[in-house]
């Protein structure tokens, strides 16, 4: 046992020394490896982020949202629509929000207003988003002016920061007092932005939602499984990063099967003979050249996976922000919670170490299992 | 004692460019003293040394050693005789360029994996024996040609083999390191290892120490 140990350990020592004896094809192997496993981590990282938070949001979110069309438009939502939904068999409860958008030129940013449910900001107090309070530099108890849509400048008090559990939504967000909000929108007392309907029995939700298309035809009820299949569509994860990620394996398996394939080296294959004749077993020679890929793939594995965790979760992705612009209008401000996944890092390891470790090891292999009299030629 | 037994070494069989290295050819060698395969270039003396050595295997026809069968073993065991039995001298040198002069000589034992220290303490004492241990760090493709040689046989005796096989060894160095080498390979014959040496160089197979020269011509004894 220790014997074999200590020859695998042999064969490593042998292997690191052969790495850092042709540092520039090693090292030019290891950037490339570690650039496509950079992407792929990236991606995968990325849209992973996506539909967690995506999922954190719709835990939270109602089983039916009903808003208000006018020409096909979303408009606001008259209160006493409330009671007569309220009434529906099936509803547990119904209520109206209030919320709203506003873009604030001075950061040129769009901020989130809502109106919290439960323990709303008393008069002349918000509750900041991280993002807000960022680009604004306030702090508790410092003041938010802001002018409002009819040009009067408003002054509110920031009362706490908002703790963000998921930045992904909770960043633009400022949360006000009702009758802030309608004093600094303007908006009329008797209207809603629109009303939600908690429904406890999921097979009654589809009902629900025809009674109200039928009892107050110019509404539109808003499923939540509805929405669910929006973001999926959304995300695309069934079809671009499945893509995104076997083209990117794929190329990984081409490059690295034409390095490798295109030859050893006469001066490689000569060095195989040379150990083969002296006493090494086709076995040492194939172990040690595989310890030799594997400590590439690995450094390159863990270099790649790190650069794109500091990538998506530091940077906030932004070498993709061009091409992830679709998803990203969802949300102007996207910096993902830090997270791993085991499965998902497997997947990753799968999809790269192991094309790597084919292409090199079948024509090391034909090489190693000629007889070593050639050496002495 | 080597016994050949009617053996013969065809490559390419059955191929348009097809060549009969070794004919049939029987022999008994000693595994004491020091023999040379003399013969012109072509007429199969690498060939036989390295069927001999378990670096390939006989087209047909069988090798034995001390009455052991070692022709046509399968590739583990050839290699297991061969890292045993057969230290390796080659015309080329054949050392690993990149690796330094001691880690060159400590390559063959890798695979059997002795304790570090001992095999480091083995290859210095080698190193000393043939005047090397100042060389002992340096890379081995900045050696002349002798230190090169030496370090050669070094790494051919690390495994502690019986037979020391040279092919060719005098190709590549003046009269003078031909000499040299000629008496360190007679003071490792004295120390009872056998040697088997391939030459068409005079200085080798007219040496005084040579106690057996068997001559080929075209694959044949001659
Ligand atoms: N791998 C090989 N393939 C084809 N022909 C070979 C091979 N090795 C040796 N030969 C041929 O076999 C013959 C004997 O070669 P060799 O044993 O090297 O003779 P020597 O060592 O006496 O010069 C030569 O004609 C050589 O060209
Ligand atoms: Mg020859």
């Amino acid at each position: 046992m220790r014997a074999l140990l200590r020859r695998q350990r042999y064969l490593l020592d042998y292997s690191l020394s052969s790495l850092a004896r042709r540092p520039g094809k090693h090292l030019a192997l290891l950037l490339v490896y570690t650039l496509i496993v950079f992407l792929l981590a990236s991606t995968l990282l990325f849209t992973q982020s996506l539909r967690r938070e995506a999922a954190l949001v719709l835990a939270e979110s109602p089983e039916l949202i009903v808003q208000r069309l006018l020409a096909g438009r979303h408009e606001l939502m008259p209160a006493d629509y409330l009671h007569r939904l309220g009434r529906l068999r099936g509803v547990s409860e119904s209520y109206g929000r209030l919320w709203g958008y506003f873009y604030d030129p001075a950061v040129k940013a769009n901020y989130t207003l809502l109106v919290p449910r439960q323990d709303p900001p008393a008069p002349g107090d918000v509750i900041l988003g991280t993002g807000v309070a960022r680009a604004r530099g306030l702090g508790v108890g410092d003041y938010l002016s802001l002018r409002s849509a009819r040009g009067e400048p408003f002054s509110f008090k920031v009362a706490a920061l908002l703790e963000a559990d998921t930045e992904l939504v909770a960043s633009d967000l400022i949360l006000l007092g009702p009758e802030d909000f309608r004093r600094f929108f303007a908006f009329p007392a008797d209207r809603y932005t629109d009303i939600v309907l908690r429904v406890p029995n999921p097979s009654e939700v589809r009902k629900v939602a025809e009674k109200i298309a039928l009892a107050l035809p110019d509404t539109r009820p808003i499923l939540r499984e509805e929405i669910l299949r929006t973001y999926d569509a959304l995300f695309g994860w069934r079809q671009g990063v499945v893509i995104v990620l076997l083209t990117g394996a794929l190329l990984a398996f081409v490059i690295f099967a034409f390095d490798r394939a295109a030859g050893l080296s006469a001066e490689e294959r000569r060095e195989i003979g040379i150990l083969k004749a002296i006493g090494w077993e086709t076995g040492d020679v194939l172990r040690m050249k595989f310890w030799e890929g594997a400590a590439l793939s690995l450094t390159a594995f863990l270099a790649g996976y790190l650069l794109a965790y500091v990538h998506v979760f530091f940077f906030a992705a932004t070498l993709f922000a061009p091409v992830l612009k679709g998803w990203a209008v969802l949300y102007p401000d996207f910096s993902p919670l830090p997270f791993v996944d085991g499965l998902q890092v497997a997947t990753l390891f799968f999809f790269t170490v192991f094309p790597y470790t084919v292409a090199t090891i079948v024509p090391i292999w034909r090489a190693a299992i000629t007889d070593p009299d050639q050496v002495m030629r | 004692m080597i016994r050949l037994a009617q053996v013969s070494k065809v490559f390419n069989q059955g191929r348009h460019n097809e060549v009969r290295a070794v004919r049939d050819l029987s022999l008994e060698l000693d595994t004491r003293g020091i023999t040379v395969f003399k013969g012109p270039s072509g007429s199969g003396k690498t060939s036989l040394l390295a069927m001999i050595g378990c670096l390939s295997r006989p087209t047909s026809g069988r090798i034995h050693l001390e009455g052991r069968l070692i022709s046509n073993l399968p590739e583990r065991f050839m290699t297991a005789v061969r890292r045993d039995t057969f230290g390796f001298i080659f015309q080329r040198f054949n050392l690993i360029r990149g690796l330094t002069v001691l880690e060159n000589v400590m390559l063959p034992a890798y695979p059997l994996a002795p304790a570090p220290s001992t095999l480091r303490d083995r290859a210095l004492d080698l190193l000393r024996q043939f005047h090397l241990a100042e060389r002992a760090n340096n890379q081995a493709e900045w050696l002349s040609g002798g230190e090169a040689q030496r370090t050669a046989i070094c790494r051919a005796l690390i495994n502690r083999p019986r037979i020391l096989i040279a092919d060719e060894p005098t190709a590549n160095l003046d009269s003078q390191l031909s000499r040299e080498l000629l008496a360190l390979i007679g003071d490792l014959a004295d120390q009872g290892k056998g040697v088997l040496i391939s030459s068409h160089d005079p200085l080798v197979f007219d040496h005084a120490r040579v106690s057996r020269v068997v001559e080929l011509r075209d694959g044949r004894l001659a």
